[in-house]
């Protein structure tokens, strides 16, 4: 799985000829993140938040693990179990801070990672299935941070937890028994936060189960890059290490930075301070908010205010928050250019930017309360992103005239002269073989 | 067959979203509360800004007001009396205070329900043995917790401030004020069941400092904040220096990727 010209391993010293022939994992990461594995040389640093993805999931991972070792999933001690880590647990407000800023990271970090996969077409052919596995990753993701944020039982748990579970009730006829199969009962209560302590342990790890999925199948194209044209040969790329082990340190180190700062100096400023008044049932808060990650979709959910087509408006919006995530599923299908990356499709550029707008405006009014101007904001902006992907994309990628393409990646870097151009016939698809 | 149901679905959704654009919106009046309703004001602390400092002092006459006044009504349910050693009373000080305080218990010999003097390692006690009992006594309205109060609430010092120090003002002509309840435009109903907790000179500071209320609200907050977030100091200390650390970490590694590439970029 990888290119002719990979370089192979040859176990050096005696121990790891030894290893190496009764368990290759020696190979597997020579292969996998090491000087075997060859990547197109002119990736740019918006390549690098994958890396800084995998990271943040490992880091949930092990903050997650020793949270889980003081906290209490109970609704009479959960709140309390979180005030003694914050205070008694050694350290504990540092693993606490880490985990709750983590996982704003890591959404960020993903969010940069999709909209550079849209701008470089990373989705299209061969990379469907990592496209799609990414997808899946998203949702398990959203599922996993949403859980999480109901185990403190507070004031925004419990409403969140009631508003996001309250949703399948507008499955028409099972949508309330869904409901109450869901949540263990008519309300959320200990029932719920019970299950959803189990799922948010075990969710993570079925994530990184994913990825290793997503590696796997990304090491058989190998990465786009910003010409979208297919490696050619030994010139177009540079073995992962030490190159890119170099450059993912480097950004990695900065995304520490960033992370550190935030959870060290403003580490509440991304949550709701409503999460630390305990959970009551009969009282609900003034405007229930999802965390910032989910904005943009609960806007997609409330943007549907009227029933129509014998749908009612909370069904439709329902409906539409599902299908806003699951179309991404399709992109590699909607979108029918030959041609990978925005840097040559002049026309499709303009709609991506527009997109990135878009989704922040989303983000914007499902902050808000619903009223007007937000709802009709959200409303024209909620169109315009499934116009985008469902309309518009088909469309441009079937009337839009590309720019003309370098004939390889060494070409796009070096300039003409410099390059030695492999001798492929330009234009023509190179086969990419199999190990 | 993809891009077709695509399309067919994404005119529905256009559709009914531009149907929901075009319904006339039913006038809203603008609400009464939320035009007297007042943002808080601006205050800042010893402690105010990333390289701020507890002053120890003020924490300690914050003390003294929560002690003498706020805890009559309000407990602070995630402190011990052991914490106060961290804001500078010595062990034998915290003792004291705690012992002031008599807790529910079991006699060890014969199993009864007895009270004790509280001991440091115990939690503050709590001024109402329950949310019934405590609204039974302040005209069913609850007092909270204070111990998170400060991150439990937008700009929560701030806050917290404005709204101590907000008593007082007649309401405009033509708003009632129900009974039981106190006219404070902070509050996000403008009629909080709270009365006015602070007056000047109602404590009586060791050191001297002139107790008014603007004085007392001041203190009083900065020792709130100090109990909903007692490892402040810590971890601004920790994030310095781990800021420090991540910086040369990424000079250099910046410098190892320019050594790892220079051989490759024209
Ligand atoms: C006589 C009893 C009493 C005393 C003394 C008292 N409070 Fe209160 N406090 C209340 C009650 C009752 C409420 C609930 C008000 C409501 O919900 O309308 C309250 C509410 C509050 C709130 C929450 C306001 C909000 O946004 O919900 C804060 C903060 C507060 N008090 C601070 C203090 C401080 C600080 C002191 C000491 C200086 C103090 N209180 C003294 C009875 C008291």
């Amino acid at each position: 799985m990888s290119f002719p010209w990979a370089e192979q391993y040859e176990p050096k010293s005696p121990f790891m000829k030894w290893l190496d022939s009764r368990l290759p994992l020696p190979r597997l990461v020579f292969n996998a993140v090491g000087p075997g594995y060859p990547v197109p040389r002119n990736l740019n640093f918006f390549y690098n938040f994958g890396v800084l993805a995998g990271f943040a999931l490992l880091v949930q991972i092990i903050t997650g693990i020793v949270l889980a070792m003081h906290y209490s999933a109970h609704i009479d001690t959960a709140f309390a179990s979180i005030e003694h880590i914050m205070r008694d647990v050694n350290q504990g407000w540092l693993i606490r801070y880490l985990h709750m800023n983590g996982a704003s990271f890591f959404f960020i970090v993903v969010y940069v990672h999709i909209f550079r996969g849209l701008y470089y077409g990373s989705y299209k052919a061969p990379r469907e299935i990592v496209w799609m596995l990414g997808v899946v990753i998203l949702l398990l993701m959203m599922a996993t941070a949403f859980m999480g944020y109901v185990l403190p039982w507070g004031q925004m748990s419990f409403w969140g937890a009631q508003v996001i579970t309250s949703l399948f009730s507008a499955i028409p006829l099972v949508g309330e028994p869904i409901r109450q199969w869901l949540v263990g009962g008519f309300a959320p209560d200990n029932a719920t936060i019970t299950r959803f302590f189990s799922l948010h342990y075990v969710l993570p790890f079925v994530i990184l189960g994913v990825v290793i999925l997503k590696v796997w199948a990304l090491h058989i194209p190998g990465s786009t890059n910003p010409t979208g044209i297919d490696v050619k040969g030994p010139q177009d790329t540079l073995p992962f290490h030490p190159y890119f082990t170099a450059k993912d340190f480097f950004t990695l180190t900065l995304y520490l930075i960033a992370f550190v700062a935030v959870s060290f100096f403003i580490p509440n400023a991304l949550g709701h301070p409503d999460n630390y008044i305990p959970a009551n049932p009969l009282s609900t808060p003034e405007h229930i908010v999802p965390e910032w990650y989910l904005l943009p979709f609960y806007a997609i959910l409330r943007a549907f205010t009227v029933d129509l087509l014998f749908v009612p408006a909370k069904l439709w919006g329902v409906i539409a928050m599902f299908a806003s995530i699951l179309l991404l599923l399709f992109l590699p299908w909607l979108d029918t250019s030959r041609v990978r990356s925005a840097n040559y499709r002049p026309v499709y550029r303009i709609f991506f930017w527009l997109l990135v707008v878009d989704v922040l405006v989303l983000g914007y009014v499902g902050a808000m309360p619903a009223e007007e101007p937000y709802v009709r904001i959200g409303q024209l902006a909620t169109m315009y992103y499934f116009a985008h992907f469902l309309i518009i994309l088909p469309i441009v990628s079937a009337v839009e005239k590309p720019l003309p393409l370098p004939n390889s990646i060494a070409e796009a870097v070096l300039g003409k002269s410099a390059a030695q151009v492999a001798a492929a016939p330009s234009g023509g698809v190179v086969a990419q073989p199999a190990e | 067959m993809v891009r077709l149901v695509g399309m067919a679905l994404g005119l529905v959704f256009c559709f009914v979203l531009a149907w929901a654009f075009l319904v006339p919106r039913e006038a809203t009046q603008p609400d009464p509360v939320k035009l007297l309703h007042r943002e808080p004001k601006e205050v800042s602390w010893p402690h105010t800004g990333p390289f701020g400092k507890f002053d120890r002092a003020q924490l300690q006459r914050g003390f003294q007001v929560y002690k003498e006044v706020c805890s009559s009504c309000h407990g602070l349910y995630h402190v011990h009396y052991r914490d106060l050693e961290k804001i500078g009373f010595t062990p034998a000080q915290v003792k004291a205070i705690a012992a002031e305080y008599e807790v529910p218990a079991i006699d060890p010999n014969t199993g009864e329900t007895i009270t004790r003097p509280a001991l440091p390692t115990d939690k503050f006690y709590r001024p109402f043995p329950n949310e019934q009992a405590a609204r039974a006594a302040n005209n069913n309205a609850y007092p909270p917790d204070l111990s998170l109060i400060i991150k439990a609430r937008k700009n929560g010092e701030s806050y917290v401030y404005s709204l101590l120090t907000g008593y007082g003002e007649e309401p405009p002509p033509g708003f009632e004020v129900p009974d039981g309840l106190n006219y404070n435009p902070y509050f996000h109903s403008v009629n909080i069941a709270m009365a006015q907790p602070l007056v000047d000179g109602q404590v009586e500071y060791a050191d001297g400092t002139p107790a008014t209320v603007d004085q007392m609200a001041k203190d009083v907050v900065a020792f709130l904040r100090w109990a909903a977030e007692p490892e402040l100091e810590v971890r601004r200390r920790v994030g310095l220096a781990s800021l420090l650390f991540l910086s040369i970490l990424a000079v250099l590694s910046y410098l190892t990727y320019r050594r790892v590439w220079a051989d490759v970029k024209p």
